[in-house]
Protein backbone atom coordinates (compact mmCIF):
# COMPACT_ATOMS: atom_id res chain seq x y z
CA UNK A 1 0.00 0.00 0.00
CA UNK A 2 1.60 3.30 -0.86
CA UNK A 3 1.81 5.65 2.40
CA UNK A 4 2.69 9.52 2.18
CA UNK A 5 5.43 8.41 4.57
CA UNK A 6 6.54 5.93 2.48
CA UNK A 7 6.53 8.21 -0.80
CA UNK A 8 8.58 10.94 1.57
CA UNK A 9 10.78 8.22 2.80
CA UNK A 10 11.82 7.15 -0.42
CA UNK A 11 12.95 10.36 -1.69
CA UNK A 12 16.79 10.80 -2.10
CA UNK A 13 18.68 13.31 -1.00
CA UNK A 14 20.52 15.42 -3.70
CA UNK A 15 23.97 15.67 -2.24
CA UNK A 16 24.10 11.90 -0.83
CA UNK A 17 21.90 10.31 -3.40
CA UNK A 18 22.44 6.97 -2.15
CA UNK A 19 20.55 7.97 0.86
CA UNK A 20 17.08 8.51 1.00
CA UNK A 21 15.16 11.17 3.32
CA UNK A 22 14.40 8.54 5.57
CA UNK A 23 17.96 6.94 5.56
CA UNK A 24 20.04 10.29 6.54
CA UNK A 25 16.78 11.21 9.41
CA UNK A 26 16.13 14.44 8.70
CA UNK A 27 12.16 13.24 7.80
CA UNK A 28 10.67 14.15 11.37
CA UNK A 29 6.64 13.84 10.57
CA UNK A 30 4.32 12.85 7.81
CA UNK A 31 0.75 13.40 8.59
CA UNK A 32 -2.13 12.30 6.53
CA UNK A 33 -5.52 14.10 7.12
CA UNK A 34 -8.71 13.46 7.11
CA UNK A 35 -9.27 15.16 3.66
CA UNK A 36 -6.31 13.68 1.81
CA UNK A 37 -3.92 16.85 2.84
CA UNK A 38 -0.28 15.97 3.59
CA UNK A 39 1.74 17.70 6.08
CA UNK A 40 5.86 16.68 5.77
CA UNK A 41 8.00 18.03 8.36
CA UNK A 42 12.07 18.20 7.76
CA UNK A 43 14.98 19.27 9.79
CA UNK A 44 17.90 20.80 8.23
CA UNK A 45 21.20 19.40 8.65
CA UNK A 46 23.92 22.07 8.39
CA UNK A 47 22.14 25.73 8.81
CA UNK A 48 23.41 26.42 5.52
CA UNK A 49 22.47 23.01 3.78
CA UNK A 50 22.02 24.69 0.23
CA UNK A 51 19.83 21.38 -0.73
CA UNK A 52 17.35 22.27 1.74
CA UNK A 53 15.65 24.07 -1.13
CA UNK A 54 15.79 21.02 -3.47
CA UNK A 55 14.59 18.12 -0.97
CA UNK A 56 11.50 20.55 -0.21
CA UNK A 57 10.78 20.56 -4.29
CA UNK A 58 11.40 17.25 -4.60
CA UNK A 59 9.14 15.90 -2.25
CA UNK A 60 6.26 18.08 -3.42
CA UNK A 61 6.77 16.49 -6.89
CA UNK A 62 6.87 12.71 -5.42
CA UNK A 63 4.50 13.48 -3.69
CA UNK A 64 2.03 15.40 -6.46
CA UNK A 65 2.45 11.89 -8.35
CA UNK A 66 1.92 9.63 -5.83
CA UNK A 67 -1.26 11.41 -6.05
CA UNK A 68 -0.91 13.55 -3.25
CA UNK A 69 -2.43 16.88 -4.55
CA UNK A 70 -2.69 18.81 -1.44
CA UNK A 71 0.94 18.54 -0.10
CA UNK A 72 2.66 21.00 2.64
CA UNK A 73 6.55 20.86 3.71
CA UNK A 74 7.03 22.14 6.75
CA UNK A 75 11.04 22.86 8.88
CA UNK A 76 11.37 21.65 12.26
CA UNK A 77 14.53 23.19 13.67
CA UNK A 78 14.72 21.78 16.88
CA UNK A 79 15.76 18.98 18.32
CA UNK A 80 18.52 19.95 15.98
CA UNK A 81 19.52 16.97 13.68
CA UNK A 82 22.45 14.91 14.53
CA UNK A 83 24.62 12.09 12.38
CA UNK A 84 22.87 9.88 15.18
CA UNK A 85 19.83 9.97 13.32
CA UNK A 86 20.89 8.34 10.26
CA UNK A 87 19.65 4.94 9.79
CA UNK A 88 21.69 1.69 10.39
CA UNK A 89 20.36 0.96 6.31
CA UNK A 90 22.03 4.49 5.59
CA UNK A 91 25.34 4.01 7.09
CA UNK A 92 25.60 0.76 5.30
CA UNK A 93 24.48 2.50 2.24
CA UNK A 94 27.32 5.34 2.53
CA UNK A 95 30.14 2.75 3.36
CA UNK A 96 29.15 0.78 -0.13
CA UNK A 97 29.22 4.28 -1.80
CA UNK A 98 32.89 4.57 0.15
CA UNK A 99 32.16 7.49 2.19
CA UNK A 100 33.08 6.50 5.97
CA UNK A 101 29.71 6.72 7.87
CA UNK A 102 30.04 8.90 10.96
CA UNK A 103 31.08 7.41 14.51
CA UNK A 104 28.50 8.26 17.39
CA UNK A 105 28.27 12.27 17.82
CA UNK A 106 29.70 13.93 20.96
CA UNK A 107 27.61 14.50 23.61
CA UNK A 108 28.02 17.75 25.61
CA UNK A 109 27.66 19.42 28.67
CA UNK A 110 28.66 22.44 29.00
CA UNK A 111 31.09 24.64 26.63
CA UNK A 112 32.71 22.74 24.03
CA UNK A 113 36.31 22.04 24.86
CA UNK A 114 38.92 22.84 22.36
CA UNK A 115 40.43 20.35 19.88
CA UNK A 116 43.97 21.05 18.56
CA UNK A 117 45.85 18.87 16.16
CA UNK A 118 44.64 16.25 14.28
CA UNK A 119 41.13 14.26 14.72
CA UNK A 120 42.22 11.92 17.51
CA UNK A 121 39.69 9.66 16.36
CA UNK A 122 40.66 6.23 14.28
CA UNK A 123 39.03 5.49 11.09
CA UNK A 124 39.14 2.29 9.21
CA UNK A 125 39.04 3.06 5.33
CA UNK A 126 35.73 2.31 3.22
CA UNK A 127 37.59 0.56 -0.08
CA UNK A 128 40.43 -1.59 1.78
CA UNK A 129 39.13 -2.00 5.82
CA UNK A 130 42.74 -0.47 6.78
CA UNK A 131 43.09 1.31 10.16
CA UNK A 132 45.78 3.28 8.81
CA UNK A 133 44.43 5.97 7.83
CA UNK A 134 44.79 9.53 8.24
CA UNK A 135 42.32 13.09 7.68
CA UNK A 136 43.45 15.65 5.08
CA UNK A 137 40.79 18.01 6.27
CA UNK A 138 38.28 19.25 8.18
CA UNK A 139 36.00 20.72 5.40
CA UNK A 140 34.79 18.83 2.17
CA UNK A 141 32.93 18.63 -1.28
CA UNK A 142 29.86 18.88 1.07
CA UNK A 143 29.18 20.72 4.51
CA UNK A 144 29.09 17.43 6.01
CA UNK A 145 32.02 15.71 4.86
CA UNK A 146 35.63 15.60 5.37
CA UNK A 147 38.12 14.43 3.48
CA UNK A 148 40.86 11.65 4.44
CA UNK A 149 43.22 8.94 2.57
CA UNK A 150 44.51 5.66 3.73
CA UNK A 151 47.98 5.27 3.72
CA UNK A 152 47.45 1.28 3.09
CA UNK A 153 45.76 1.32 -0.72
CA UNK A 154 46.52 5.05 -0.86
CA UNK A 155 43.22 5.76 -2.17
CA UNK A 156 41.61 9.29 -0.74
CA UNK A 157 38.24 8.76 0.11
CA UNK A 158 35.40 11.09 2.29
CA UNK A 159 33.86 10.98 6.02
CA UNK A 160 30.57 12.10 7.15
CA UNK A 161 31.28 14.40 9.71
CA UNK A 162 29.99 13.57 13.58
CA UNK A 163 27.57 16.45 13.99
CA UNK B 1 44.04 13.60 -43.95
CA UNK B 2 41.28 14.26 -46.19
CA UNK B 3 37.43 13.97 -45.46
CA UNK B 4 37.42 10.98 -47.44
CA UNK B 5 39.36 8.86 -45.10
CA UNK B 6 38.07 9.23 -42.01
CA UNK B 7 39.11 5.94 -39.76
CA UNK B 8 35.98 4.36 -37.88
CA UNK B 9 36.25 4.83 -33.90
CA UNK B 10 35.87 1.80 -32.31
CA UNK B 11 32.82 1.78 -30.34
CA UNK B 12 32.84 3.17 -26.69
CA UNK B 13 33.27 0.25 -23.87
CA UNK B 14 32.71 0.68 -20.38
CA UNK B 15 35.86 0.41 -18.58
CA UNK B 16 36.16 -2.34 -15.76
CA UNK B 17 35.74 -1.68 -12.80
CA UNK B 18 38.77 -1.48 -10.34
CA UNK B 19 39.40 -3.23 -7.59
CA UNK B 20 36.92 -1.31 -5.16
CA UNK B 21 34.00 -0.96 -7.71
CA UNK B 22 34.03 2.63 -7.44
CA UNK B 23 32.70 2.85 -11.53
CA UNK B 24 29.52 1.31 -10.16
CA UNK B 25 27.34 4.07 -11.37
CA UNK B 26 29.05 4.71 -14.93
CA UNK B 27 25.63 3.65 -16.55
CA UNK B 28 23.87 6.15 -14.28
CA UNK B 29 25.97 8.82 -15.58
CA UNK B 30 25.14 7.86 -19.42
CA UNK B 31 21.54 7.25 -18.81
CA UNK B 32 20.95 11.11 -17.01
CA UNK B 33 22.98 12.17 -20.40
CA UNK B 34 20.62 10.46 -22.19
CA UNK B 35 17.68 12.04 -20.05
CA UNK B 36 19.24 15.27 -20.33
CA UNK B 37 19.28 15.39 -24.21
CA UNK B 38 16.00 13.96 -24.16
CA UNK B 39 14.87 16.84 -22.34
CA UNK B 40 16.54 19.54 -24.34
CA UNK B 41 15.63 17.89 -27.88
CA UNK B 42 11.83 18.39 -26.64
CA UNK B 43 12.18 21.46 -24.69
CA UNK B 44 13.93 23.35 -27.86
CA UNK B 45 16.86 24.92 -26.56
CA UNK B 46 18.48 25.00 -23.04
CA UNK B 47 17.40 28.08 -21.79
CA UNK B 48 13.85 26.75 -22.03
CA UNK B 49 14.71 22.98 -20.98
CA UNK B 50 15.93 25.50 -17.66
CA UNK B 51 12.87 27.30 -17.31
CA UNK B 52 10.64 23.93 -18.32
CA UNK B 53 7.55 24.52 -16.37
CA UNK B 54 7.10 25.55 -12.27
CA UNK B 55 9.96 23.44 -11.17
CA UNK B 56 12.12 25.30 -8.64
CA UNK B 57 14.90 22.86 -9.58
CA UNK B 58 15.89 23.99 -12.65
CA UNK B 59 19.50 23.98 -11.85
CA UNK B 60 20.78 23.20 -8.59
CA UNK B 61 21.11 24.91 -5.42
CA UNK B 62 18.51 27.17 -6.30
CA UNK B 63 14.62 27.10 -5.47
CA UNK B 64 15.20 28.87 -2.14
CA UNK B 65 12.56 28.86 -0.22
CA UNK B 66 11.83 31.12 3.05
CA UNK B 67 14.31 29.04 5.99
CA UNK B 68 11.38 29.66 9.00
CA UNK B 69 9.09 27.88 6.32
CA UNK B 70 6.73 26.40 8.07
CA UNK B 71 8.39 27.56 11.89
CA UNK B 72 5.87 28.71 14.66
CA UNK B 73 7.38 32.39 14.74
CA UNK B 74 5.70 34.18 17.24
CA UNK B 75 7.33 36.11 19.67
CA UNK B 76 7.25 34.72 23.39
CA UNK B 77 5.79 37.07 26.50
CA UNK B 78 8.29 39.00 27.91
CA UNK B 79 10.24 39.73 25.33
CA UNK B 80 9.96 42.94 23.51
CA UNK B 81 9.53 41.51 19.54
CA UNK B 82 11.55 45.19 18.35
CA UNK B 83 14.41 44.23 20.28
CA UNK B 84 14.42 40.60 19.85
CA UNK B 85 14.54 41.74 15.89
CA UNK B 86 17.44 44.44 16.37
CA UNK B 87 18.90 41.48 17.97
CA UNK B 88 18.41 38.98 15.38
CA UNK B 89 20.00 41.94 13.57
CA UNK B 90 23.00 42.08 14.94
CA UNK B 91 23.53 38.15 14.85
CA UNK B 92 22.55 38.11 11.72
CA UNK B 93 24.74 40.47 10.12
CA UNK B 94 27.92 39.72 12.20
CA UNK B 95 27.35 36.31 10.09
CA UNK B 96 26.55 37.61 6.92
CA UNK B 97 29.30 40.34 6.98
CA UNK B 98 32.05 37.84 8.35
CA UNK B 99 30.49 35.39 5.25
CA UNK B 100 30.97 37.66 2.74
CA UNK B 101 34.73 38.46 3.66
CA UNK B 102 35.45 34.82 3.85
CA UNK B 103 33.98 34.07 0.64
CA UNK B 104 36.54 36.85 -0.89
CA UNK B 105 38.94 34.01 0.09
CA UNK B 106 38.00 31.52 -2.67
CA UNK B 107 40.21 31.48 -5.54
CA UNK B 108 42.60 32.91 -3.55
CA UNK B 109 43.28 30.57 -0.49
CA UNK B 110 47.25 29.16 -0.39
CA UNK B 111 45.68 25.57 -0.98
CA UNK B 112 42.73 23.89 -2.42
CA UNK B 113 41.96 22.64 1.39
CA UNK B 114 41.75 25.42 2.84
CA UNK B 115 39.71 27.34 0.14
CA UNK B 116 37.13 24.20 0.77
CA UNK B 117 37.65 24.87 4.19
CA UNK B 118 36.87 28.47 3.95
CA UNK B 119 34.18 27.64 1.55
CA UNK B 120 32.34 25.88 4.54
CA UNK B 121 32.50 28.30 7.48
CA UNK B 122 31.57 30.73 4.89
CA UNK B 123 28.50 28.53 4.19
CA UNK B 124 27.64 27.82 7.64
CA UNK B 125 27.79 31.17 8.31
CA UNK B 126 25.88 32.32 5.71
CA UNK B 127 22.79 29.42 6.61
CA UNK B 128 22.71 31.35 9.86
CA UNK B 129 22.68 34.65 8.70
CA UNK B 130 19.56 33.37 6.24
CA UNK B 131 17.68 32.17 9.61
CA UNK B 132 18.50 34.87 12.00
CA UNK B 133 17.88 37.73 9.56
CA UNK B 134 14.76 35.75 8.81
CA UNK B 135 13.56 35.90 12.43
CA UNK B 136 14.46 39.45 12.39
CA UNK B 137 11.41 39.71 10.46
CA UNK B 138 9.34 38.28 11.63
CA UNK B 139 10.06 39.35 15.32
CA UNK B 140 9.46 43.12 14.54
CA UNK B 141 5.84 42.20 12.61
CA UNK B 142 7.54 43.98 9.56
CA UNK B 143 7.31 40.84 6.98
CA UNK B 144 10.57 42.33 5.99
CA UNK B 145 12.38 39.42 4.63
CA UNK B 146 15.99 37.64 4.31
CA UNK B 147 16.37 39.31 0.92
CA UNK B 148 14.86 42.73 1.98
CA UNK B 149 17.47 42.98 5.07
CA UNK B 150 20.03 41.41 3.18
CA UNK B 151 20.17 43.81 0.05
CA UNK B 152 18.31 46.73 0.93
CA UNK B 153 19.70 48.32 3.79
CA UNK B 154 22.36 50.97 3.56
CA UNK B 155 25.61 50.84 6.16
CA UNK B 156 24.39 52.71 8.50
CA UNK B 157 21.22 50.00 9.25
CA UNK B 158 23.53 47.46 9.57
CA UNK B 159 24.61 45.72 13.31
CA UNK B 160 27.61 43.79 12.40
CA UNK B 161 30.72 43.83 14.65
CA UNK B 162 33.18 45.61 12.91
CA UNK B 163 35.81 42.62 12.99
CA UNK B 164 34.00 40.72 10.76
CA UNK B 165 33.56 44.05 7.96
CA UNK B 166 37.20 45.39 8.16
CA UNK B 167 38.84 44.28 4.41
CA UNK B 168 40.90 40.74 4.27
CA UNK B 169 45.03 41.05 5.23
CA UNK B 170 46.82 38.00 4.49
CA UNK B 171 46.31 33.82 5.07
CA UNK B 172 47.57 34.58 8.36
CA UNK B 173 45.53 37.19 9.47
CA UNK B 174 42.08 35.76 8.65
CA UNK B 175 43.17 32.70 10.88
CA UNK B 176 43.67 34.96 13.78
CA UNK B 177 40.36 37.03 12.89
CA UNK B 178 38.50 33.55 12.06
CA UNK B 179 39.82 32.08 15.83
CA UNK B 180 38.67 35.24 17.67
CA UNK B 181 35.63 35.63 15.77
CA UNK B 182 34.40 31.57 16.02
CA UNK B 183 35.68 31.85 19.73
CA UNK B 184 33.36 34.70 20.52
CA UNK B 185 30.72 33.45 18.87
CA UNK B 186 31.03 30.36 20.24
CA UNK B 187 30.74 31.35 23.18
CA UNK B 188 27.99 33.58 22.41
CA UNK B 189 25.66 30.46 20.88
CA UNK B 190 26.42 28.55 23.74
CA UNK B 191 24.34 31.11 26.03
CA UNK B 192 21.77 31.46 23.03
CA UNK B 193 20.48 27.51 23.38
CA UNK B 194 19.07 28.36 26.40
CA UNK B 195 17.24 31.96 24.98
CA UNK B 196 13.43 32.00 25.81
CA UNK B 197 13.08 32.65 21.63
CA UNK B 198 12.24 29.48 20.69
CA UNK B 199 13.88 30.34 17.27
CA UNK B 200 16.76 31.95 18.07
CA UNK B 201 17.45 28.74 20.87
CA UNK B 202 17.42 26.68 17.85
CA UNK B 203 19.72 28.57 15.80
CA UNK B 204 22.04 28.57 18.39
CA UNK B 205 21.87 24.80 19.21
CA UNK B 206 22.59 24.09 15.58
CA UNK B 207 25.30 27.02 15.41
CA UNK B 208 26.97 25.65 18.45
CA UNK B 209 27.56 22.38 16.59
CA UNK B 210 29.20 24.57 13.26
CA UNK B 211 30.92 27.01 14.78
CA UNK B 212 32.81 24.64 17.25
CA UNK B 213 34.48 23.06 13.53
CA UNK B 214 35.57 26.89 12.77
CA UNK B 215 37.29 27.05 15.96
CA UNK B 216 39.26 23.94 15.79
CA UNK B 217 39.93 24.61 12.35
CA UNK B 218 41.52 28.66 12.73
CA UNK B 219 43.12 27.63 16.01
CA UNK B 220 45.17 24.28 14.54
CA UNK B 221 46.46 27.28 11.67
CA UNK B 222 47.33 29.84 14.53
CA UNK B 223 49.34 27.47 16.18
CA UNK B 224 51.09 26.17 13.15
CA UNK B 225 51.71 29.54 12.14
CA UNK B 226 52.87 30.56 15.49
CA UNK B 227 55.15 27.33 16.25
CA UNK B 228 56.39 26.99 12.87
CA UNK B 229 59.08 28.49 10.84
CA UNK B 230 60.54 32.21 11.78
CA UNK B 231 58.72 33.94 8.72
CA UNK B 232 55.13 32.28 9.68
CA UNK B 233 55.74 33.16 13.12
CA UNK B 234 56.42 36.69 12.24
CA UNK B 235 52.85 36.58 10.04
CA UNK B 236 51.24 35.18 13.08
CA UNK B 237 52.19 37.87 15.24
CA UNK B 238 51.70 40.79 12.59
CA UNK B 239 47.97 39.03 11.56
CA UNK B 240 46.86 38.61 15.64
CA UNK B 241 48.27 42.02 16.20
CA UNK B 242 46.19 43.58 13.29
CA UNK B 243 43.16 42.35 14.54
CA UNK B 244 43.32 42.44 18.34
CA UNK B 245 42.20 46.61 18.71
CA UNK B 246 38.57 45.25 17.04
CA UNK B 247 38.31 42.48 20.32
CA UNK B 248 37.24 45.00 22.93
CA UNK B 249 34.22 45.86 20.88
CA UNK B 250 32.83 42.05 21.01
CA UNK B 251 32.84 42.60 25.02
CA UNK B 252 30.99 45.85 24.90
CA UNK B 253 26.98 45.28 25.59
CA UNK B 254 24.61 47.65 23.61
CA UNK B 255 21.73 48.53 25.46
CA UNK B 256 19.25 45.91 23.07
CA UNK B 257 21.50 43.18 24.00
CA UNK B 258 21.12 44.06 28.22
CA UNK B 259 17.63 43.99 27.14
CA UNK B 260 17.12 40.79 25.78
CA UNK B 261 19.78 39.32 28.38
CA UNK B 262 17.26 40.52 30.90
CA UNK B 263 14.27 39.64 29.57
CA UNK B 264 16.18 35.91 28.93
CA UNK B 265 16.31 35.86 25.69
CA UNK B 266 19.88 36.98 24.50
CA UNK B 267 23.17 37.13 25.89
CA UNK B 268 25.37 40.23 27.68
CA UNK B 269 28.76 39.96 25.76
CA UNK B 270 30.80 41.72 28.55
CA UNK B 271 30.11 38.25 30.42
CA UNK B 272 31.63 35.79 27.39
CA UNK B 273 35.35 37.39 28.04
CA UNK B 274 36.51 35.23 30.75
CA UNK B 275 35.56 32.03 28.68
CA UNK B 276 37.12 33.92 25.31
CA UNK B 277 40.40 34.62 27.65
CA UNK B 278 40.40 30.85 28.31
CA UNK B 279 40.15 29.74 25.03
CA UNK B 280 42.35 32.18 23.70
CA UNK B 281 45.32 31.14 26.60
CA UNK B 282 45.11 27.63 25.37
CA UNK B 283 45.61 28.54 21.79
CA UNK B 284 48.39 31.07 22.15
CA UNK B 285 50.70 28.98 24.40
CA UNK B 286 50.28 26.02 22.15
CA UNK B 287 51.28 28.93 19.42
CA UNK B 288 54.32 30.22 21.34
CA UNK B 289 52.05 33.74 20.81
CA UNK B 290 52.15 36.31 23.30
CA UNK B 291 48.45 37.78 23.56
CA UNK B 292 48.67 41.78 22.45
CA UNK B 293 47.20 44.17 24.91
CA UNK B 294 43.52 45.38 24.60
CA UNK B 295 43.00 48.54 23.06
CA UNK B 296 40.08 50.66 23.45
CA UNK B 297 39.22 52.89 19.83
CA UNK B 298 35.71 54.25 20.49
CA UNK B 299 36.78 56.88 22.77
CA UNK B 300 38.61 59.65 21.94
CA UNK B 301 40.65 60.02 18.75
CA UNK B 302 40.82 58.47 15.73
CA UNK B 303 43.02 55.18 15.20
CA UNK B 304 44.69 53.89 12.22
CA UNK B 305 45.04 50.34 12.02
CA UNK B 306 47.83 49.09 10.49
CA UNK B 307 48.08 45.71 8.64
CA UNK B 308 49.95 43.04 7.77
CA UNK B 309 49.50 43.80 4.37
CA UNK B 310 50.44 47.67 2.59
CA UNK B 311 46.69 48.32 3.85
CA UNK B 312 45.59 50.83 6.63
CA UNK B 313 42.17 52.13 7.42
CA UNK B 314 40.65 54.62 10.08
CA UNK B 315 38.50 53.04 13.02
CA UNK B 316 35.32 55.35 13.61
CA UNK B 317 35.52 57.75 16.54
CA UNK B 318 32.08 56.77 18.32
CA UNK B 319 30.25 59.84 19.89
CA UNK B 320 29.66 57.85 22.70
CA UNK B 321 32.33 56.68 24.74
CA UNK B 322 32.44 53.23 25.73
CA UNK B 323 29.22 52.39 23.07
CA UNK B 324 30.21 49.42 20.47
CA UNK B 325 30.34 51.13 16.88
CA UNK B 326 28.81 48.69 15.06
CA UNK B 327 26.17 47.63 17.02
CA UNK B 328 24.82 51.18 16.99
CA UNK B 329 25.47 51.54 13.06
CA UNK B 330 28.96 53.17 12.86
CA UNK B 331 30.89 51.31 10.51
CA UNK B 332 34.21 51.42 8.57
CA UNK B 333 34.04 52.55 5.12
CA UNK B 334 35.13 49.35 3.95
CA UNK B 335 31.81 48.39 4.83
CA UNK B 336 30.00 50.64 2.37
CA UNK B 337 32.61 49.02 -0.75
CA UNK B 338 31.20 45.44 0.59
CA UNK B 339 27.69 46.05 0.55
CA UNK B 340 28.19 47.90 -2.84
CA UNK B 341 29.48 44.89 -4.26
CA UNK B 342 27.39 42.00 -2.58
CA UNK B 343 24.32 44.22 -3.10
CA UNK B 344 24.86 45.33 -6.77
CA UNK B 345 23.07 42.49 -8.64
CA UNK B 346 19.87 42.54 -6.46
CA UNK B 347 19.70 46.19 -6.41
CA UNK B 348 20.23 46.35 -10.22
CA UNK B 349 17.00 43.59 -10.48
CA UNK B 350 15.12 44.57 -7.56
CA UNK B 351 12.22 42.20 -8.61
CA UNK B 352 14.40 39.37 -10.12
CA UNK B 353 13.89 35.90 -8.29
CA UNK B 354 16.37 33.34 -8.06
Amino acid sequence: MVTARGVAGAVADPELPMLTLADLGILREVEEKDGGAVVVTITPTYSGCPAMGTIRADLFAALREAGYADVQVRTLLFPAWTTDWITRDGRRKLAEAGIAPPGTAPVRHGPVPLTLGPAHRRLDCPNCGSGDTEELSRFGATACKSLWRCRACREPFEHLKEL
Amino acid sequence: MSSTEHTELPAYEAPDRNAHGRLDDTGDVYEMLDDAHEALAHAGNAYEALNDGDDPRWAYGTGFADPLAGVDTRVPDGVDGADLAAYCLMLGDDALIMSHRLQEWCTRAPELEEEVALANIALDLLGQARLLLARAGTADGSGRDEDALAFRRDAGEFRNVLLAEVPNGDFAEAMARLLVFATWRLALLERLTGSRDPVLAAVAVKGVKEVAYHRDYAAGWVVRLGDGTSYSRERAVAGLAAVWPLVTELFTPHEVELRLASAGAGADPSALREGFDDVLGQVLTAATLTRPTDTTFTQSSDTTLTRPTDTTFTLPRDTAPGRPAGRSGTHTAALTDLLAEMQSVARAHPDATW
